[in-house]
């Protein structure tokens, strides 16, 4: 057997239910590769070796019996921190969920267990999903396997470097302004976000709950639209998730997988030109344009006039929802607790608690949140960036009128350097500018690896209409079929 | 703040208007909780009724109750209210010990239901009041507080939290204020929370327990001089008790008015009901009110509740208390003063279901106002709670209108009943007490009446025939009550003629 964790899903679950491999076996492989290299990646915050094994012996003894399998049966599966798991500690990279273990599921982790995938371990990511660059995990940043020096994209930077470093072949992301779609750009490997609603939120903390995405990460396009068929559909526990089934993803990917893209409109956002993006990443996106036009679609460009005033809708509405959502981490009831010596009040012990338990980026967030939201600034703040969120939508829908998918580079600069950012948010958040109005939309979109720029990848952007999940995987697979997968540096 | 001296009531509302507004709370009586699926049963060990989702666990969603909805909108017909098209729960931003998330889904500007009216009488006149909106939100859970002496927080060692309750529905009735009621502002207050109470009985939404705090009322009350504005309002909050509604309102207008006669202002403020005095003392001022930071909440979606669906639910509503009453007063054939007093004994359904079990208004009115009421009073429990049913009732005013009981046997054999004896029927087989009538048995006796009265038996024979009355007496004491009087009387003519 060659390594097993070189592959993609695809083939581990065929030589799974080949019976060339066992479930065990191919969890073995990725906990050993896991062992090997992640002291060095820092993709996992908890491996949870017993619970996975359990998952893969469950999966040989269900094939042993001649049970039918799931197309991803006996595949590892690294899910990002923020989706409960039942026993197993979640902390959405924050010290304030230090050792917390749910005593229940979130949907997308009980899906994942009935297909029989395995939950290999819960994955680095930006504390509560609030960053471009999981440099504000309170655990320590994860290293870009392409370059160990540089961030691995934010705020799923544990979910993609754990693809790219072959510790997993699939892995679960949350994407709320991009936070799946950027760190798959910056690591090569592709990330989606499903439309709203599509996907289920129970058991995902929330950072932003009208933005808040789950969504599947992986190494091909084909994984990708395989996982996303098994965590997809309604689920009667999220009241937003939508009661529909999920479109034909996997067909979709597969018919885009032969590389014909013949009467696809593909629509060029004239606002996305490309201010403030590295040349090579434009380079790499003006390439990727003429691969897919080789490939029959056509290409026209549409006018999105609000898309600039997407970045500072975003950053008042995420920041308000954030401000209530993180309000219940107040030392009580559960995670941490500071200063309970029974002479401090309540109140003490909540503050101390939130002080020592929430990051600088978080803070920042819930206090811009809070005064946003305070009465006397809620028209001025929170409501003109409902409107303005209700302009980019309009907007979406007038381009879907004219073209069937929008393309753009998913991020405007490839992996940078640690530290580079940090010192200025705004900065930080400009990482993901391309990617936030499809959040504000509700539209699924996915980034797919179309190039390299001084040596590290360049993500494309494929933004579809809600509920048409289906046509960004199959120019995404066409556009991969042509330009191929890439392969990091060996560690 | 110096004691201040109290004017008399009257001598306020000669110079002040008031105005009076309730906010009242509800619980409703829904199988499970407003956005989860656990049971909503009072009680329980604490925290067994609880999920990740009541718990606002990390990762946890509500789900709106439709069950919950639709007693909501119920509620909001019932009351006259337009429903909403289309709205939205809102975030209540504020940290309460025992509330899971720190927020509390509420409605804001939203509400389900909007802009009705309620009619209740007070003293005999109808008065009309206008109802802001009702909506829906989640109730908070309980804390308690262990090792001080009065089971306050201060003095406390720990305090602990149950949250059965959380996430229990609720729902907010708010009226509009309402002027004009001048001496009769306090009885118009609780004329109001009684009929709501009614209404949402009958609707069948919730079991309207005030003690239990089912149903609770904040109480707003405002004064001003006659042509002036408004008055500044103070809420007295959570009044739990008919009785207390009404003293919340006379107890605040009193307080406000010496407030003014001094030349103070009224802070807007909450205020909390004493029992043991009737008063209010002061809660939270506006200065330092909490600034809710409302905004939709993204966790739901919004409600649109289908046009056909709201008109079969308006269709289905039960008859409501007010119409209800006014039929049965009309069946009955009572007077104003006379469906009062049936009023006043919580007589209503007894005398209706004892009707429906086949008796004469009248007769069911004769028990339940008389006999039944006096032994309710003696014990000082509801005339519901008596230990009489209406078909029992009607059973015993059966045998009466069939000759075997008369009027004193049945009293004798009611008061088996109550002791929970069994049925009339029952009873009086058991302490043998139906009326003889039995010409046989009875003759003897009137004999024996007839040699021992022999100038009454002389009178008769002459044609005094209401001498007879005498005999019959004679009759019935020896045989304990239990002969039928007529038959008695007719042996006796008989006898002497």
């Amino acid at each position: 057997m060659s390594d097993v964790t070189r592959m993609t899903a695809t083939e581990v679950a065929a030589l799974v239910a080949g019976g060339e491999a066992s479930a065990v076996e191919v969890t073995r492989a990725h906990l050993d590769r896991i062992a090997e290299v992640d002291d060095r990646v820092h993709a996992f915050l908890h491996v949870d070796t017993e619970g996975a094994l359990a998952a893969a012996r469950d999966v040989d003894a269900r094939r042993a019996a001649g049970e039918p399998l799931g197309p991803l049966a006996g595949v590892p599966v690294a899910v990002k921190d923020v989706l409960t798991t039942r026993g197993v500690p979640t902390t959405a990279g924050s010290k304030i969920l230090e050792n917390w273990r749910p005593p229940y599921d979130s949907t997308i982790v009980t899906r994942l267990r009935a297909a029989g995938t395995v939950p290999i371990g819960k994955t680095n990511m930006d504390e509560f999903a609030m960053g471009s660059s999981t440099e504000y995990s309170a655990y320590g940043p994860t290293n870009n396997p392409w370059d160990l020096g540089r961030i691995p994209g934010g705020s799923g930077g544990g979910s993609a470097a754990a693809l790219a470093a072959y510790e997993a072949p699939l892995a679960i992301g949350s994407d709320t302004g991009g936070s799946i779609r950027q760190p798959g750009a910056v690591t090569g490997t592709v990330g989606a976000k499903p439309t709203y609603g599509g996907t289920s939120r129970y058991g995902l903390i929330a950072f932003s709950s009208s933005l808040d995405t789950p969504g599947p990460c992986a190494r091909t396009v084909e994984d990708a639209a395989l996982l996303h068929a098994v965590i997809g559909g309604h689920d009667p526990r999220d009241s937003t998730s939508i009661p529909a089934p999920v479109p034909d993803v996997v067909a979709a990917a597969r018919l885009g997988a032969t590389g014909d893209l013949t009467g696809v409109r593909l629509g060029i956002v004239t606002q996305f030109s490309g201010e403030g993006a590295e040349p090579g990443v434009l380079a790499a996106f003006r390439e990727s344009v003429d691969t897919l036009t080789k490939l029959g679609a056509e290409v026209v460009e549409v006018s999105c006039p609000h898309f600039e005033y997407a970045l500072p809708a975003y950053y008042l509405i995420a920041p308000s929802e954030c401000s209530s959502n993180l309000a219940r981490f107040d030392g009580v009831r559960f995670g941490l607790r500071v200063g309970d010596d029974g002479v401090k009040s309540l109140e003490e012990v909540m503050s101390l608690t939130r002080d020592q338990g929430f990051g600088p980026e978080v803070k920042r967030r819930i206090i811009l949140g809070t005064y946003a939201l305070s009465s006397g600034y809620y028209d001025a703040y929170y409501g003109q960036a409902q409107k303005v969120r209700t302009l980019i939508t309009r907007d979406f829908t007038a381009a879907f009128e004219q073209v069937d998918v929008l393309i753009s580079p998913t991020t405007p600069f490839v992996a940078f350097p640690f530290g580079s950012r940090t010192g200025d948010p705004y900065q930080m958040y400009l990482a993901d500018l391309y990617t936030i109005p499809t959040n504000l939309y509700g539209g699924p979109a996915i980034s797919v690896p179309c190039g390299l720029s001084e040596g590290l990848p360049v993500g494309l952007q494929i933004m579809a209409p809600t509920m048409a999940d289906d046509r960004m995987y199959r120019v995404a697979a066409a556009l991969e079929s042509a330009v191929g997968t890439f392969t990091p540096p060996a560690l | 703040m110096s004691a201040i001296v109290l004017p008399s009531y009257d001598d306020v509302v000669e110079r002040y208007e008031p105005v009076v507004g309730l906010e009242t709370h509800v619980e409703l009586g829904t199988n499970t909780k407003m956005f989860c699926g656990c049971p909503t049963d009072f009680g329980g060990e604490p925290n067994t009724r609880t999920c990740p989702v009541c718990l606002g666990l990390p990762g946890s969603l509500p789900v709106a109750n439709k069950a919950a909805i639709e007693a909501t909108i119920r509620i909001g017909l019932a009351l006259n209210c337009s429903i909403a098209d289309w709205c939205r729960f809102a975030r209540k931003n504020y940290f309460y010990p025992d509330m899971p998330k720190n927020f509390q889904i509420s409605q804001y500007d939203e509400p389900l239901c909007v802009d009705g009216y309620l009619d209740v009488e007070v003293q005999g006149k109808t008065v009309r009041i206008g109802i802001e909106r009702v909506h829906m939100e989640e109730d908070t859970g309980k804390s308690l507080h262990v090792g001080g002496a009065t089971g306050r927080i201060h003095g406390a060692t720990e305090s602990l939290v149950d949250y059965n309750r959380a996430g229990i529905p609720l729902v907010e009735i708010v009226t509009k204020p309402i002027p004009g009621t001048g001496a009769l502002a306090p009885e118009t207050a609780r004329a109001y929370v009684t009929e709501l109470r009614d209404v949402l009985r009958s609707l069948g939404v919730s079991d309207v327990r005030m003690e239990e705090g089912s149903l609770r009322c904040d109480v707003n009350t405002s004064l001003n001089l006659p042509g002036d504005e408004w008055g500044t309002r103070t809420e007295t909050k959570n009044v739990n008790s008919l009785r207390s509604v009404e003293r919340a309102v006379r107890s605040e207008m009193l307080r406000q008015a010496a407030l003014l006669d001094a030349g103070t202002k009224i802070i807007q403020e909450t205020r909390h009901f004493q029992e043991d005095t009737g008063g209010t003392r002061p809660g939270r001022s506006k200065e330092t009110a909490t600034d809710y930071r409302y905004f939709p909440e993204p966790d739901l979606v919004p409600i649109a509740p289908d046009r056909a669906w709201v008109a079969e639910l308006k269709a289905a509503l039960p008859e409501l208390p007010r119409v209800h009453r006014q039929r049965l007063q009309e069946q009955w054939g009572l007077s104003d003063l006379d469906m009062q007093s049936v009023l006043n004994a919580g007589a209503v359904e007894l005398i209706e279901q004892t009707v429906a079990a086949g008796t004469t208004p009248a007769s069911a009115r004769k028990w339940w106002l008389g006999e039944l009421s006096r032994r309710a009073n003696e014990a000082g429990v509801d005339l519901a709670a008596i230990g009489a049913t209406p078909a029992q009732v009607a059973e015993l005013q059966r045998l009466v209108d069939e000759g075997k009981l008369n009027d004193k046997l049945a009293r004798t054999v009611l008061e088996g009943v109550a002791a929970g004896e069994g049925s009339p029927t029952e009873i009086m087989a058991a302490r043998g007490l139906g009326v003889v009538s039995d010409t046989g048995a009875l003759t003897a006796a009137v004999d024996e009446a007839i040699a021992a009265n022999p100038d009454i038996a002389a009178k008769i024979r002459e044609g005094k025939l209401a001498a007879a009355g005498a005999l019959v007496g004679a009759v019935m004491k020896t045989t304990r009550g239990q002969a039928d009087a007529k038959t008695v009387r007719d042996l006796i003519l008989t006898r002497l003629s």
